[in-house]
């Protein structure tokens, strides 16, 4: 029996609901204000922390958490195990939420955005050394392959309820769409797979000013296999968070199944970490107690958290793998923020700390993605399962 | 049952090894070499006193504003490193009694970060091995300032539509025959311009015949894969603020990677046919439900 997606329906404007609509609105009065001012009066940022808040948390850990999508392709498409497929629609719809973000993020924090759209149109131009250009131009195609991917959820809907044009042209496009989409969701495993390396080769480039334990020809593979694993692990959060939220009964033993592939992948993740690190010869920085030596172990300990909470209660129950994926997703989020931040030193005399517009704009734009998260679910086909109680 | 496992582990297999292609695929990449036209500046602190000459002379050839923020107190110029109104600076080096000046400004660097960083080469290495700066193809991303090891180009954070400010070697004088505005003033003759190559020359001569003199190396002829401009001072280069004394280049790592991965674009188009013929053969499967 194919369980089919469905709107949730209910009332759109709660209480909750009107708290992420504040948040959204500040965020985004902060950033017409960015504009007016100017990126020096408005963030932390410096000649030696060019990059902060913006890159480190909404593009490099944001497109990571919106790798549920990616994740869940390979699942289904890939290992073919088709019953995941009810985890998908959700999915990509995170990740295209949270994609588009990343997006809007990047602009606000470019200085010469007007100059955004040469970016794909002036091929000739292209440094194909650049390992920023590839991130760019995947990340646009990527947003674009998500929408697609995910216009059968609208098509499905307008084609049936729609107004008048609408419903024509969505009766006429599904079908299209659908008999493409293999080549699409193709396209839309090999973007990530591209970009989400590159964004680990793009630190390559600081060089010497990136600490050695995070330093290495390894990087867009570790960045690569965390993507995965934060992919995994918010699926499942996202899953078992939705059905609190909206009162569905989640899909227990596939939930149970993804977090085991993250809280292993975290495994690998570290066994892959430590051989370079003693291959290359600088595991020995790892036993020094500065900064570094911690926010090392401190993310190796949160990487294998999620296999010990695992062995030492084989008996899953929601809050288990709740807290699990969460840790996953943390410990993913600390490593990327730390080889963009934390392990960047660019020489004594600088320091970064975000300020407070940029800290609400961050925050008003993952509001506003909440939002749009809670607005499409309630009103088209994405969640599939029945409701508690059915 | 153990089809289906059989596949599932060639289907592992095969991502595995599309997966491990950055790290293995590493490939020897050939040390970049200057230009046969480059030119280069060789500076010397026995000779500087810190007149300051060439930072007036870069000002005003570059019509940069003063930077009054300094410790001038709103007086007069007096920027304490590169900024957003500075290209070139003198700064002055205190350790146990001994002193000593030095000159910081673009290294144009031989194989340089910033142009590898560049999205649409607004950055570049120009005629003479000079690296430019484009404005009409910057997008204000500020990469270059990341990965630069000498933390040379600057942002103008206090614009509204900033560009990036770096010395680019005085390109227009250069293209009307002239030399730098810096070399130029310079009365004490501490910092010279001319081939890249005759200044090396130079730069060996005087530690040759001066044993002793000077710290017995030239910074810039092999430190991240050689600077276009050049070094020779009597105090150790650590000290002056030259915070990296590897030989390797900045570019050398990420391009070697990319090199492997990226080579004719064969990966990623051999990915998306693996993925696109997995998913061929699997198809309908997704469809169906449990
Ligand atoms: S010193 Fe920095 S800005 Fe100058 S060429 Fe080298 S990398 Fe580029
Ligand atoms: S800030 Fe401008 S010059 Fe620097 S890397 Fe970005 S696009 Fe290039
Ligand atoms: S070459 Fe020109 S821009 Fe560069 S430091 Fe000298 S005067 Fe300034």
């Amino acid at each position: 029996m194919r369980t089919q997606a469905q709107p949730i329906g209910g009332p759109l404007l709660t209480r909750g609901y009107i708290v992420l609509l504040t948040l959204a609105a500040i965020g985004i009065l902060l950033i017409l204000w960015r504009f007016a001012v100017g990126l020096g009066a408005s963030t932390g940022l410096s000649d030696g922390y060019p990059l902060g808040l913006w890159i480190a948390l909404d593009v490099v850990t944001g497109t990571a958490l919106a790798c549920g999508g990616y994740a869940v392709a390979l699942v289904v498409y890939i290992f073919n195990k088709g019953k995941y497929h009810p985890l998908i629609r959700p999915a990509i719809l995170t990740s295209a939420l949270g994609y588009t973000i990343a997006g809007a993020s990047v602009a606000v924090d470019l200085g010469r955005p007007w100059n955004m759209w040469k970016i794909p149109t002036y091929f000739w131009s292209w440094n194909l050394n650049s390992s920023l250009l590839e991130v760019a131009l995947c990340i646009m195609a990527y947003v674009f392959v998500l929408w697609i991917e995910l216009s059968p959820a609208f098509m499905e809907k307008w084609s049936v309820d729609g107004p008048p044009r609408l419903q024509r042209v969505s009766q006429r496009l599904l079908p299209i769409v659908n008999k493409a989409l293999i080549w699409i969701i193709a396209l839309g495993m090999l973007l990530p797979t591209m970009h989400q390396s590159s964004l680990g080769s793009l630190m390559m480039l600081a060089g010497p000013k990136l600490h050695p334990l995070w330093l290495t020809g390894w990087l867009p593979l570790l960045f690569l296999m965390t993507c995965l694993a934060m992919g995994y692990a918010i699926v499942v959060f996202e899953s078992v968070f939705s059905s609190a939220a909206f009162g569905r009964r989640p899909e227990m033993p596939m939930l149970i199944n993804l977090q085991k592939i993250a809280a292993w992948g975290g495994l690998v993740f570290i066994a892959a970490r430590l051989a370079d690190l003693a291959y290359s010869g600088n595991l020995h920085y790892a036993g020094r107690l500065d900064l570094y030596g911690t926010m090392f172990w401190i993310e190796n300990v949160l990487w294998i958290l999620p296999l010990v909470m695992m062995l030492a209660f084989p008996r899953p129950t929601l809050g288990s793998i709740f807290r699990g994926a969460m840790v996953v997703a943390l410990a993913g989020a600390l490593y990327r923020f730390d080889t963009y931040l934390v392990a960047f030193n660019p020489g004594p005399g600088w320091h970064y700390f975000p300020s407070v517009p940029e800290m609400f704009i961050s925050i008003g734009l993952i509001a506003l993605e909440l939002a749009a998260y809670v607005a499409i679910v309630k009103r088209f086909p994405i969640l599939a399962g029945r409701t508690l109680g059915a | 049952m153990s089809t289906d496992r059989r596949g599932f582990f060639k289907n592992i297999a095969a991502a595995a090894t599309l997966a491990v292609l950055p790290a293995t695929a590493a490939e020897a990449r050939e040390k970049k070499v200057p230009p046969s036209d480059a030119v280069g500046m060789l500076y010397d602190t026995t000779l500087c006193i810190g007149c300051k000459a060439c930072v007036v002379a870069c000002k005003e050839a570059n019509s940069m504003p003063a930077d009054i923020d300094g410790y001038g107190q709103g007086l007069y110029d007096s920027p304490d490193s590169l900024n957003q109104y500075t290209k070139n600076i003198i700064q002055l080096y205190r350790d146990a009694g001994e002193e000593s000046f030095v000159k910081k400004q673009c290294m144009h660097c031989i194989d340089p970060a910033c142009v590898g960083a560049c999205m649409l080469g607004a950055l570049q290495k120009g005629k003479y091995g000079v690296v430019t700066y484009d404005v009409s193809k910057c997008v204000g991303c500020r990469y270059c300032e990341t990965v630069c090891p000498f933390n040379v180009p600057k942002f103008q954070w206090a614009k509204v539509a900033p560009k990036i400010v770096k010395c680019e070697f005085c390109k227009e004088r250069l293209a009307a025959g002239k030399e730098p505005a810096c070399t130029e003033v310079c009365p004490r003759k501490a910092v010279i311009f001319g081939s890249y190559a005759d200044l090396l020359d130079e730069a060996h001569r005087r530690l040759k015949n001066n044993p002793g003199r000077y710290v017995p190396k030239v910074y810039g002829e092999h430190e991240l894969g050689g600077t276009q401009v050049l070094y020779l001072s009597h105090f150790e280069f650590e000290k002056l603020g030259f915070r990296f004394q590897q030989d390797e280049s900045v570019p050398h790592l990420q391009q070697s990677v990319n090199h492997g991965v990226y080579k004719g674009f064969i990966g990623p188009v051999a990915l998306y046919a693996l993925l696109g013929a997995v998913m061929f053969r699997n198809r309908g499967n997704s469809e169906k439900e449990s």
